[in-house]
């Protein structure tokens, strides 16, 4: 028996891209190991609705834990919750997401167990009585494979890597009650703001349209805009360079202290490709470049380059690719 | 206010990288090295306190070998009161030994405040902070980009996956700083020098057991060498068509 548990992030009451992922990972280590994945899920009342979601990923049992109190992201209640969980479980290893949520979560959970915690894992292994894992260190320049031997081994999948793939299972749901009063945290998060509904997320989004000072001005950024909307399926990112100097809020920074990401498809609009920007981009699968200055670093790394203003370029490829869609 | 700041010296990452001969650690050689972006967000977070409040005692906090205190150094030479190097000669890739040594440090020290930087460039794991705080029991807020301070009380802004969290919490607390929050001071002369005369502190790290180890380090593989497909408004078909029929993502 080596049991493997996910933690499935959802938020407003919905499943996020990201559980599906760690969903998916825990499956296929367990099929490894030759063990069930327990997918763990907390929410406000209903959310165990969501459940038979994460059945369809390879999840065999659900464990739902509901309270009013969970509505928004409760960091020390979920904490106690799943760190319980994990330890009256006997699990091999708990998979979680290298996210805004996960990245807070897992160290705390690390913190209460005493073992190990490996993040942004982009591969995961078993080699005997070890967990073998990918991580990228350096800025993504190096790639660390990092043995972990304590059971229950902690892992936070890195997004976008781990494709989620169906598998049906039954997913029993099993209720569960909070460790301690989930009302009684210390740390609270009062209000939870969202940008506009319609956007996609940096991190999740299968195309990213991003720009940099090559745009010359902030108003420049709204053909970055219309090029995105063009794929339709696109989120807008932008430099170091363009947040530091106020033309876009720093959570569209793409790079070394930025998100990392890697889309199906990136476009860098009049990105020079500073190495703090290629940090958080570098391993996107496909990279389409528009500068003016053919010796820009940027180059270096598109597949497909066109030097020229983007601000003639930009509006064309945004009319082509339109035509491209109608066309389907 | 008495505040720690925990700071980790970490190579500038604008360089192409070796692997060393033991194959599981990165070659040192000729690399140049500085307080870790995030860490330098920290104690500027600190600093803007005590600018406000004179009375308030920075501590610059360091886990590593002995060069580790030019890093603290740099910290003070900002305006950091005082200096601890928890010595040990390698820093483990376990953030849970690490996160043991700082909290046995931090533990009796009366901190109102305990601050960290999101995470290293270096490690890039982000764990030791929050779970340092959870191994002291204190109310822990992560990746903070806004801070407020109200007395006994503080509310942070967090950026989330498209959007933002506010976040309330008692002090004493621990913090992790992502960017965003400020721009780090650069050391003035004045600075530097005083920073000569400040306390430094060094004794032995107390590193919690370790179950996680690096085993190899490698490049990863290159990426196929660029291509420039043509120049202006002309390539623009040219690109949709190897989007469509190369690439696949159109």
């Amino acid at each position: 028996m080596a049991n493997i548990l996910a933690f499935a992030e959802a938020r407003n009451g919905e499943l996020r891209k990201i559980a599906f992922e760690a969903v998916t990972a825990a499956r296929s280590l367990a099929d490894k190991t030759g063990g069930a994945v327990h997918a763990v899920l907390v929410g406000a009342p209903g959310i165990a609705a969501r459940a038979s979601q994460l059945a369809q990923y390879g999840a065999d049992v659900v464990v739902v834990v509901e309270h009013p109190a969970f509505e928004r992201y409760n960091p020390e209640a979920t904490a106690a919750f799943t760190a319980e969980r994990i330890t009256s479980g006997g699990y091999r290893a708990a998979i979680f997401p290298t996210s805004a949520l996960g990245s807070d979560l897992a160290p705390r959970i690390a913190a209460k167990l005493g073992v190990g915690l490996v993040t942004d894992v982009t591969s995961i292994e078993s080699h005997g009585d070890a967990l073998v894992v990918k991580h990228p260190v350096n800025i993504g320049k190096v790639v660390a494979t990092v043995k972990m031997t304590a059971t229950p081994a902690l892992i936070a999948v890195r997004a976008n890597t781990f494709t989620p793939a169906e598998n049906p299972k039954s997913g029993t749901v099993e209720q569960a009650q909070p460790v301690g009063d989930p009302s009684a945290a210390r740390v609270v998060v009062k209000e939870v703001k969202l940008g506009g509904g319609a956007k996609l997320d940096l991190g999740e989004a299968p195309v990213i349209v991003s720009g940099g000072r090559g745009l010359k001005a902030p108003e420049n950024f709204k053909l970055v805009e219309e090029l995105a909307d063009a794929f339709g399926n696109a989120a807008v990112g932008a430099t170091r360079a363009v947040t530091d100097d106020g033309w876009r809020p720093h959570t569209d920074q793409i790079g070394q202290t930025g998100r990392l990401v890697s889309p199906q498809l990136y476009v860098a609009v009049g990105i020079s490709g500073a190495i703090q920007h290629l940090a958080g981009m570098r391993t996107s699968k496909t990279i389409v470049a528009i500068n003016k200055d053919k010796e820009a670093p940027i180059f270096k790394v598109a597949d497909y380059g066109i030097v020229g203003d983007a601000l003639e370029i930009v509006p064309a490829l945004t009319q082509a690719v339109k035509a491209a869609k109608a066309r389907g | 206010m008495k505040i720690a700041v925990c700071i980790k010296r970490v190579p500038d990452m604008d360089v192409r990288f070796q692997i060393a001969a033991d194959g599981a650690s990165v070659d040192e050689n000729g690399l140049k090295f500085d307080i870790n972006d995030f860490d330098s967000w920290a104690v500027e977070a600190a600093l803007q306190i005590k600018d406000k409040d004179p009375a308030t005692e920075v501590v610059v906090i360091s886990l590593g070998p002995d060069v580790v205190q030019e890093t603290i150094r740099k910290a003070l030479s900002m305006g950091a009161d005082r200096g601890v190097q928890l010595k040990t000669d390698k820093i483990p890739f376990d953030s849970i030994a690490i996160a043991t040594a700082l909290a046995a440090e931090l533990r009796d020290g009366g901190y109102d405040l305990i601050l960290f930087g999101k995470q290293s460039a270096d490690s890039s794991n982000g764990v030791v902070g929050a779970a340092t705080g959870e191994l002291l029991g204190m109310p822990v807020v992560t990746a903070i980009s806004k801070l407020e301070l109200n007395g006994a009380t503080g509310t942070a802004k967090r950026d989330i996956e498209g959007g933002q969290e506010f976040v309330d919490f008692p002090l004493p607390a621990v913090l992790t700083v992502d960017q965003g929050l400020n721009a780090a001071r650069y050391p003035s002369l004045k600075g530097i020098m005083a920073a000569k005369k400040k306390p430094l502190e060094s004794k032995p790290a107390q590193l919690g057991a370790t179950s996680v180890t690096v085993s190899s380090m490698a490049l990863p593989p290159e990426r196929a060498a660029g291509r420039i497909i043509g120049e202006g408004v002309a390539a623009v078909p040219e690109l949709v068509r190897l989007l469509q029929t190369e690439a696949k993502v159109l």
